[in-house]
């Protein structure tokens, strides 16, 4: 079993930046899991009432808080964009090898920007109501 | 000459066509949170976050809850689905890689129970 032919390891290959976005689409992908617990968490504290509520959402207004959270939105954002690349490979589309180039600029740019936006529409919905 | 029998050579060796089953799951979760997760951010965007009241009211109606809690159950199949692929994938060792398996199985049926049943408490009470 030891002596069977292995395929060629990514030490093999020249490293292009479409190889860092299929790494990334794993990265983000563990993080987005991350931030379902985090959902489902927060879910929990709605659901407990007012006091656990305020507590949680103070817990995720911390620096730090606030700074992992604008890391699972980059997270899930990413993921979602690069997600669709994916299902559109998984039809056949898109394969060649400047077509994937090119989507995977279109995947940063997209990534980087929604980003931005949840980012200032998530704080101006964390600004009201208070 | 073994004198086992065909089908008893080959149980556990061959194709039992499950095998693009965990491919497949991943890819139609895939497509079902794009609206789910779509919807939600979008909505979610436009709430009062802090205001208890507010949240509680939006997430225990009908029309919210129910597409919620398909994003909870969506969500964690498809979770546990890809971990399960980066566990494969960079875990080696038979002990580790079972045990960070079965812990992100129970990590992922906690959380999806404990999700949609905070949904429900919402939604009915």
């Amino acid at each position: 079993m030891n002596q069977r032919p292995l395929s060629p390891h990514l030490g093999v290959y020249k490293f292009m930046y479409t190889m860092a976005l299929s790494i990334m689409h794993r990265i983000t992908g563990g993080a987005a899991s991350v931030g379902f617990i985090v959902f489902v968490w927060w879910l929990m504290a709605l659901a407990s009432g007012p006091a656990a509520y305020e507590s949680a959402m103070r817990l995720l207004s911390t620096p730090v808080a606030k700074l992992l959270l604008i890391g699972f939105t980059f997270s899930f954002v990413y993921h979602f964009c690069n997600g669709i690349r994916h299902l559109v490979w998984d039809t056949g589309r898109g394969l060649e090898r400047a077509q994937a180039r090119r989507s995977a600029a279109v995947v940063i740019v997209a990534a980087l920007v929604i980003t931005a936006l949840v980012v200032w529409l998530g704080c101006a919905a964390l600004g009201s109501g208070t | 000459m073994s004198l086992r029998s065909p089908l008893g050579r080959v149980l556990g060796f061959g194709a039992a066509k499950e095998g693009v089953g965990h491919w497949w799951v991943l890819r139609v979760t895939a497509v079902a949170l794009i609206p789910l997760t779509l919807w939600f951010v979008i909505a979610l965007l436009g709430k009062p976050l802090q205001s208890y009241d507010a949240m509680r009211g939006w997430l225990g109606q009908l029309w919210v809850a129910v597409p919620v809690v398909l994003l909870i159950i969506t969500l964690a199949i498809h979770s546990r689905l890809g971990i399960e692929e980066i566990v494969v994938d960079y875990v080696h060792g038979k002990a580790a890689k079972t045990t960070l398996l079965l812990l992100s199985t129970f990590i992922h049926v906690a959380a999806a129970v404990a999700g949609v049943f905070a949904v429900l408490t919402l939604a009915l009470s």
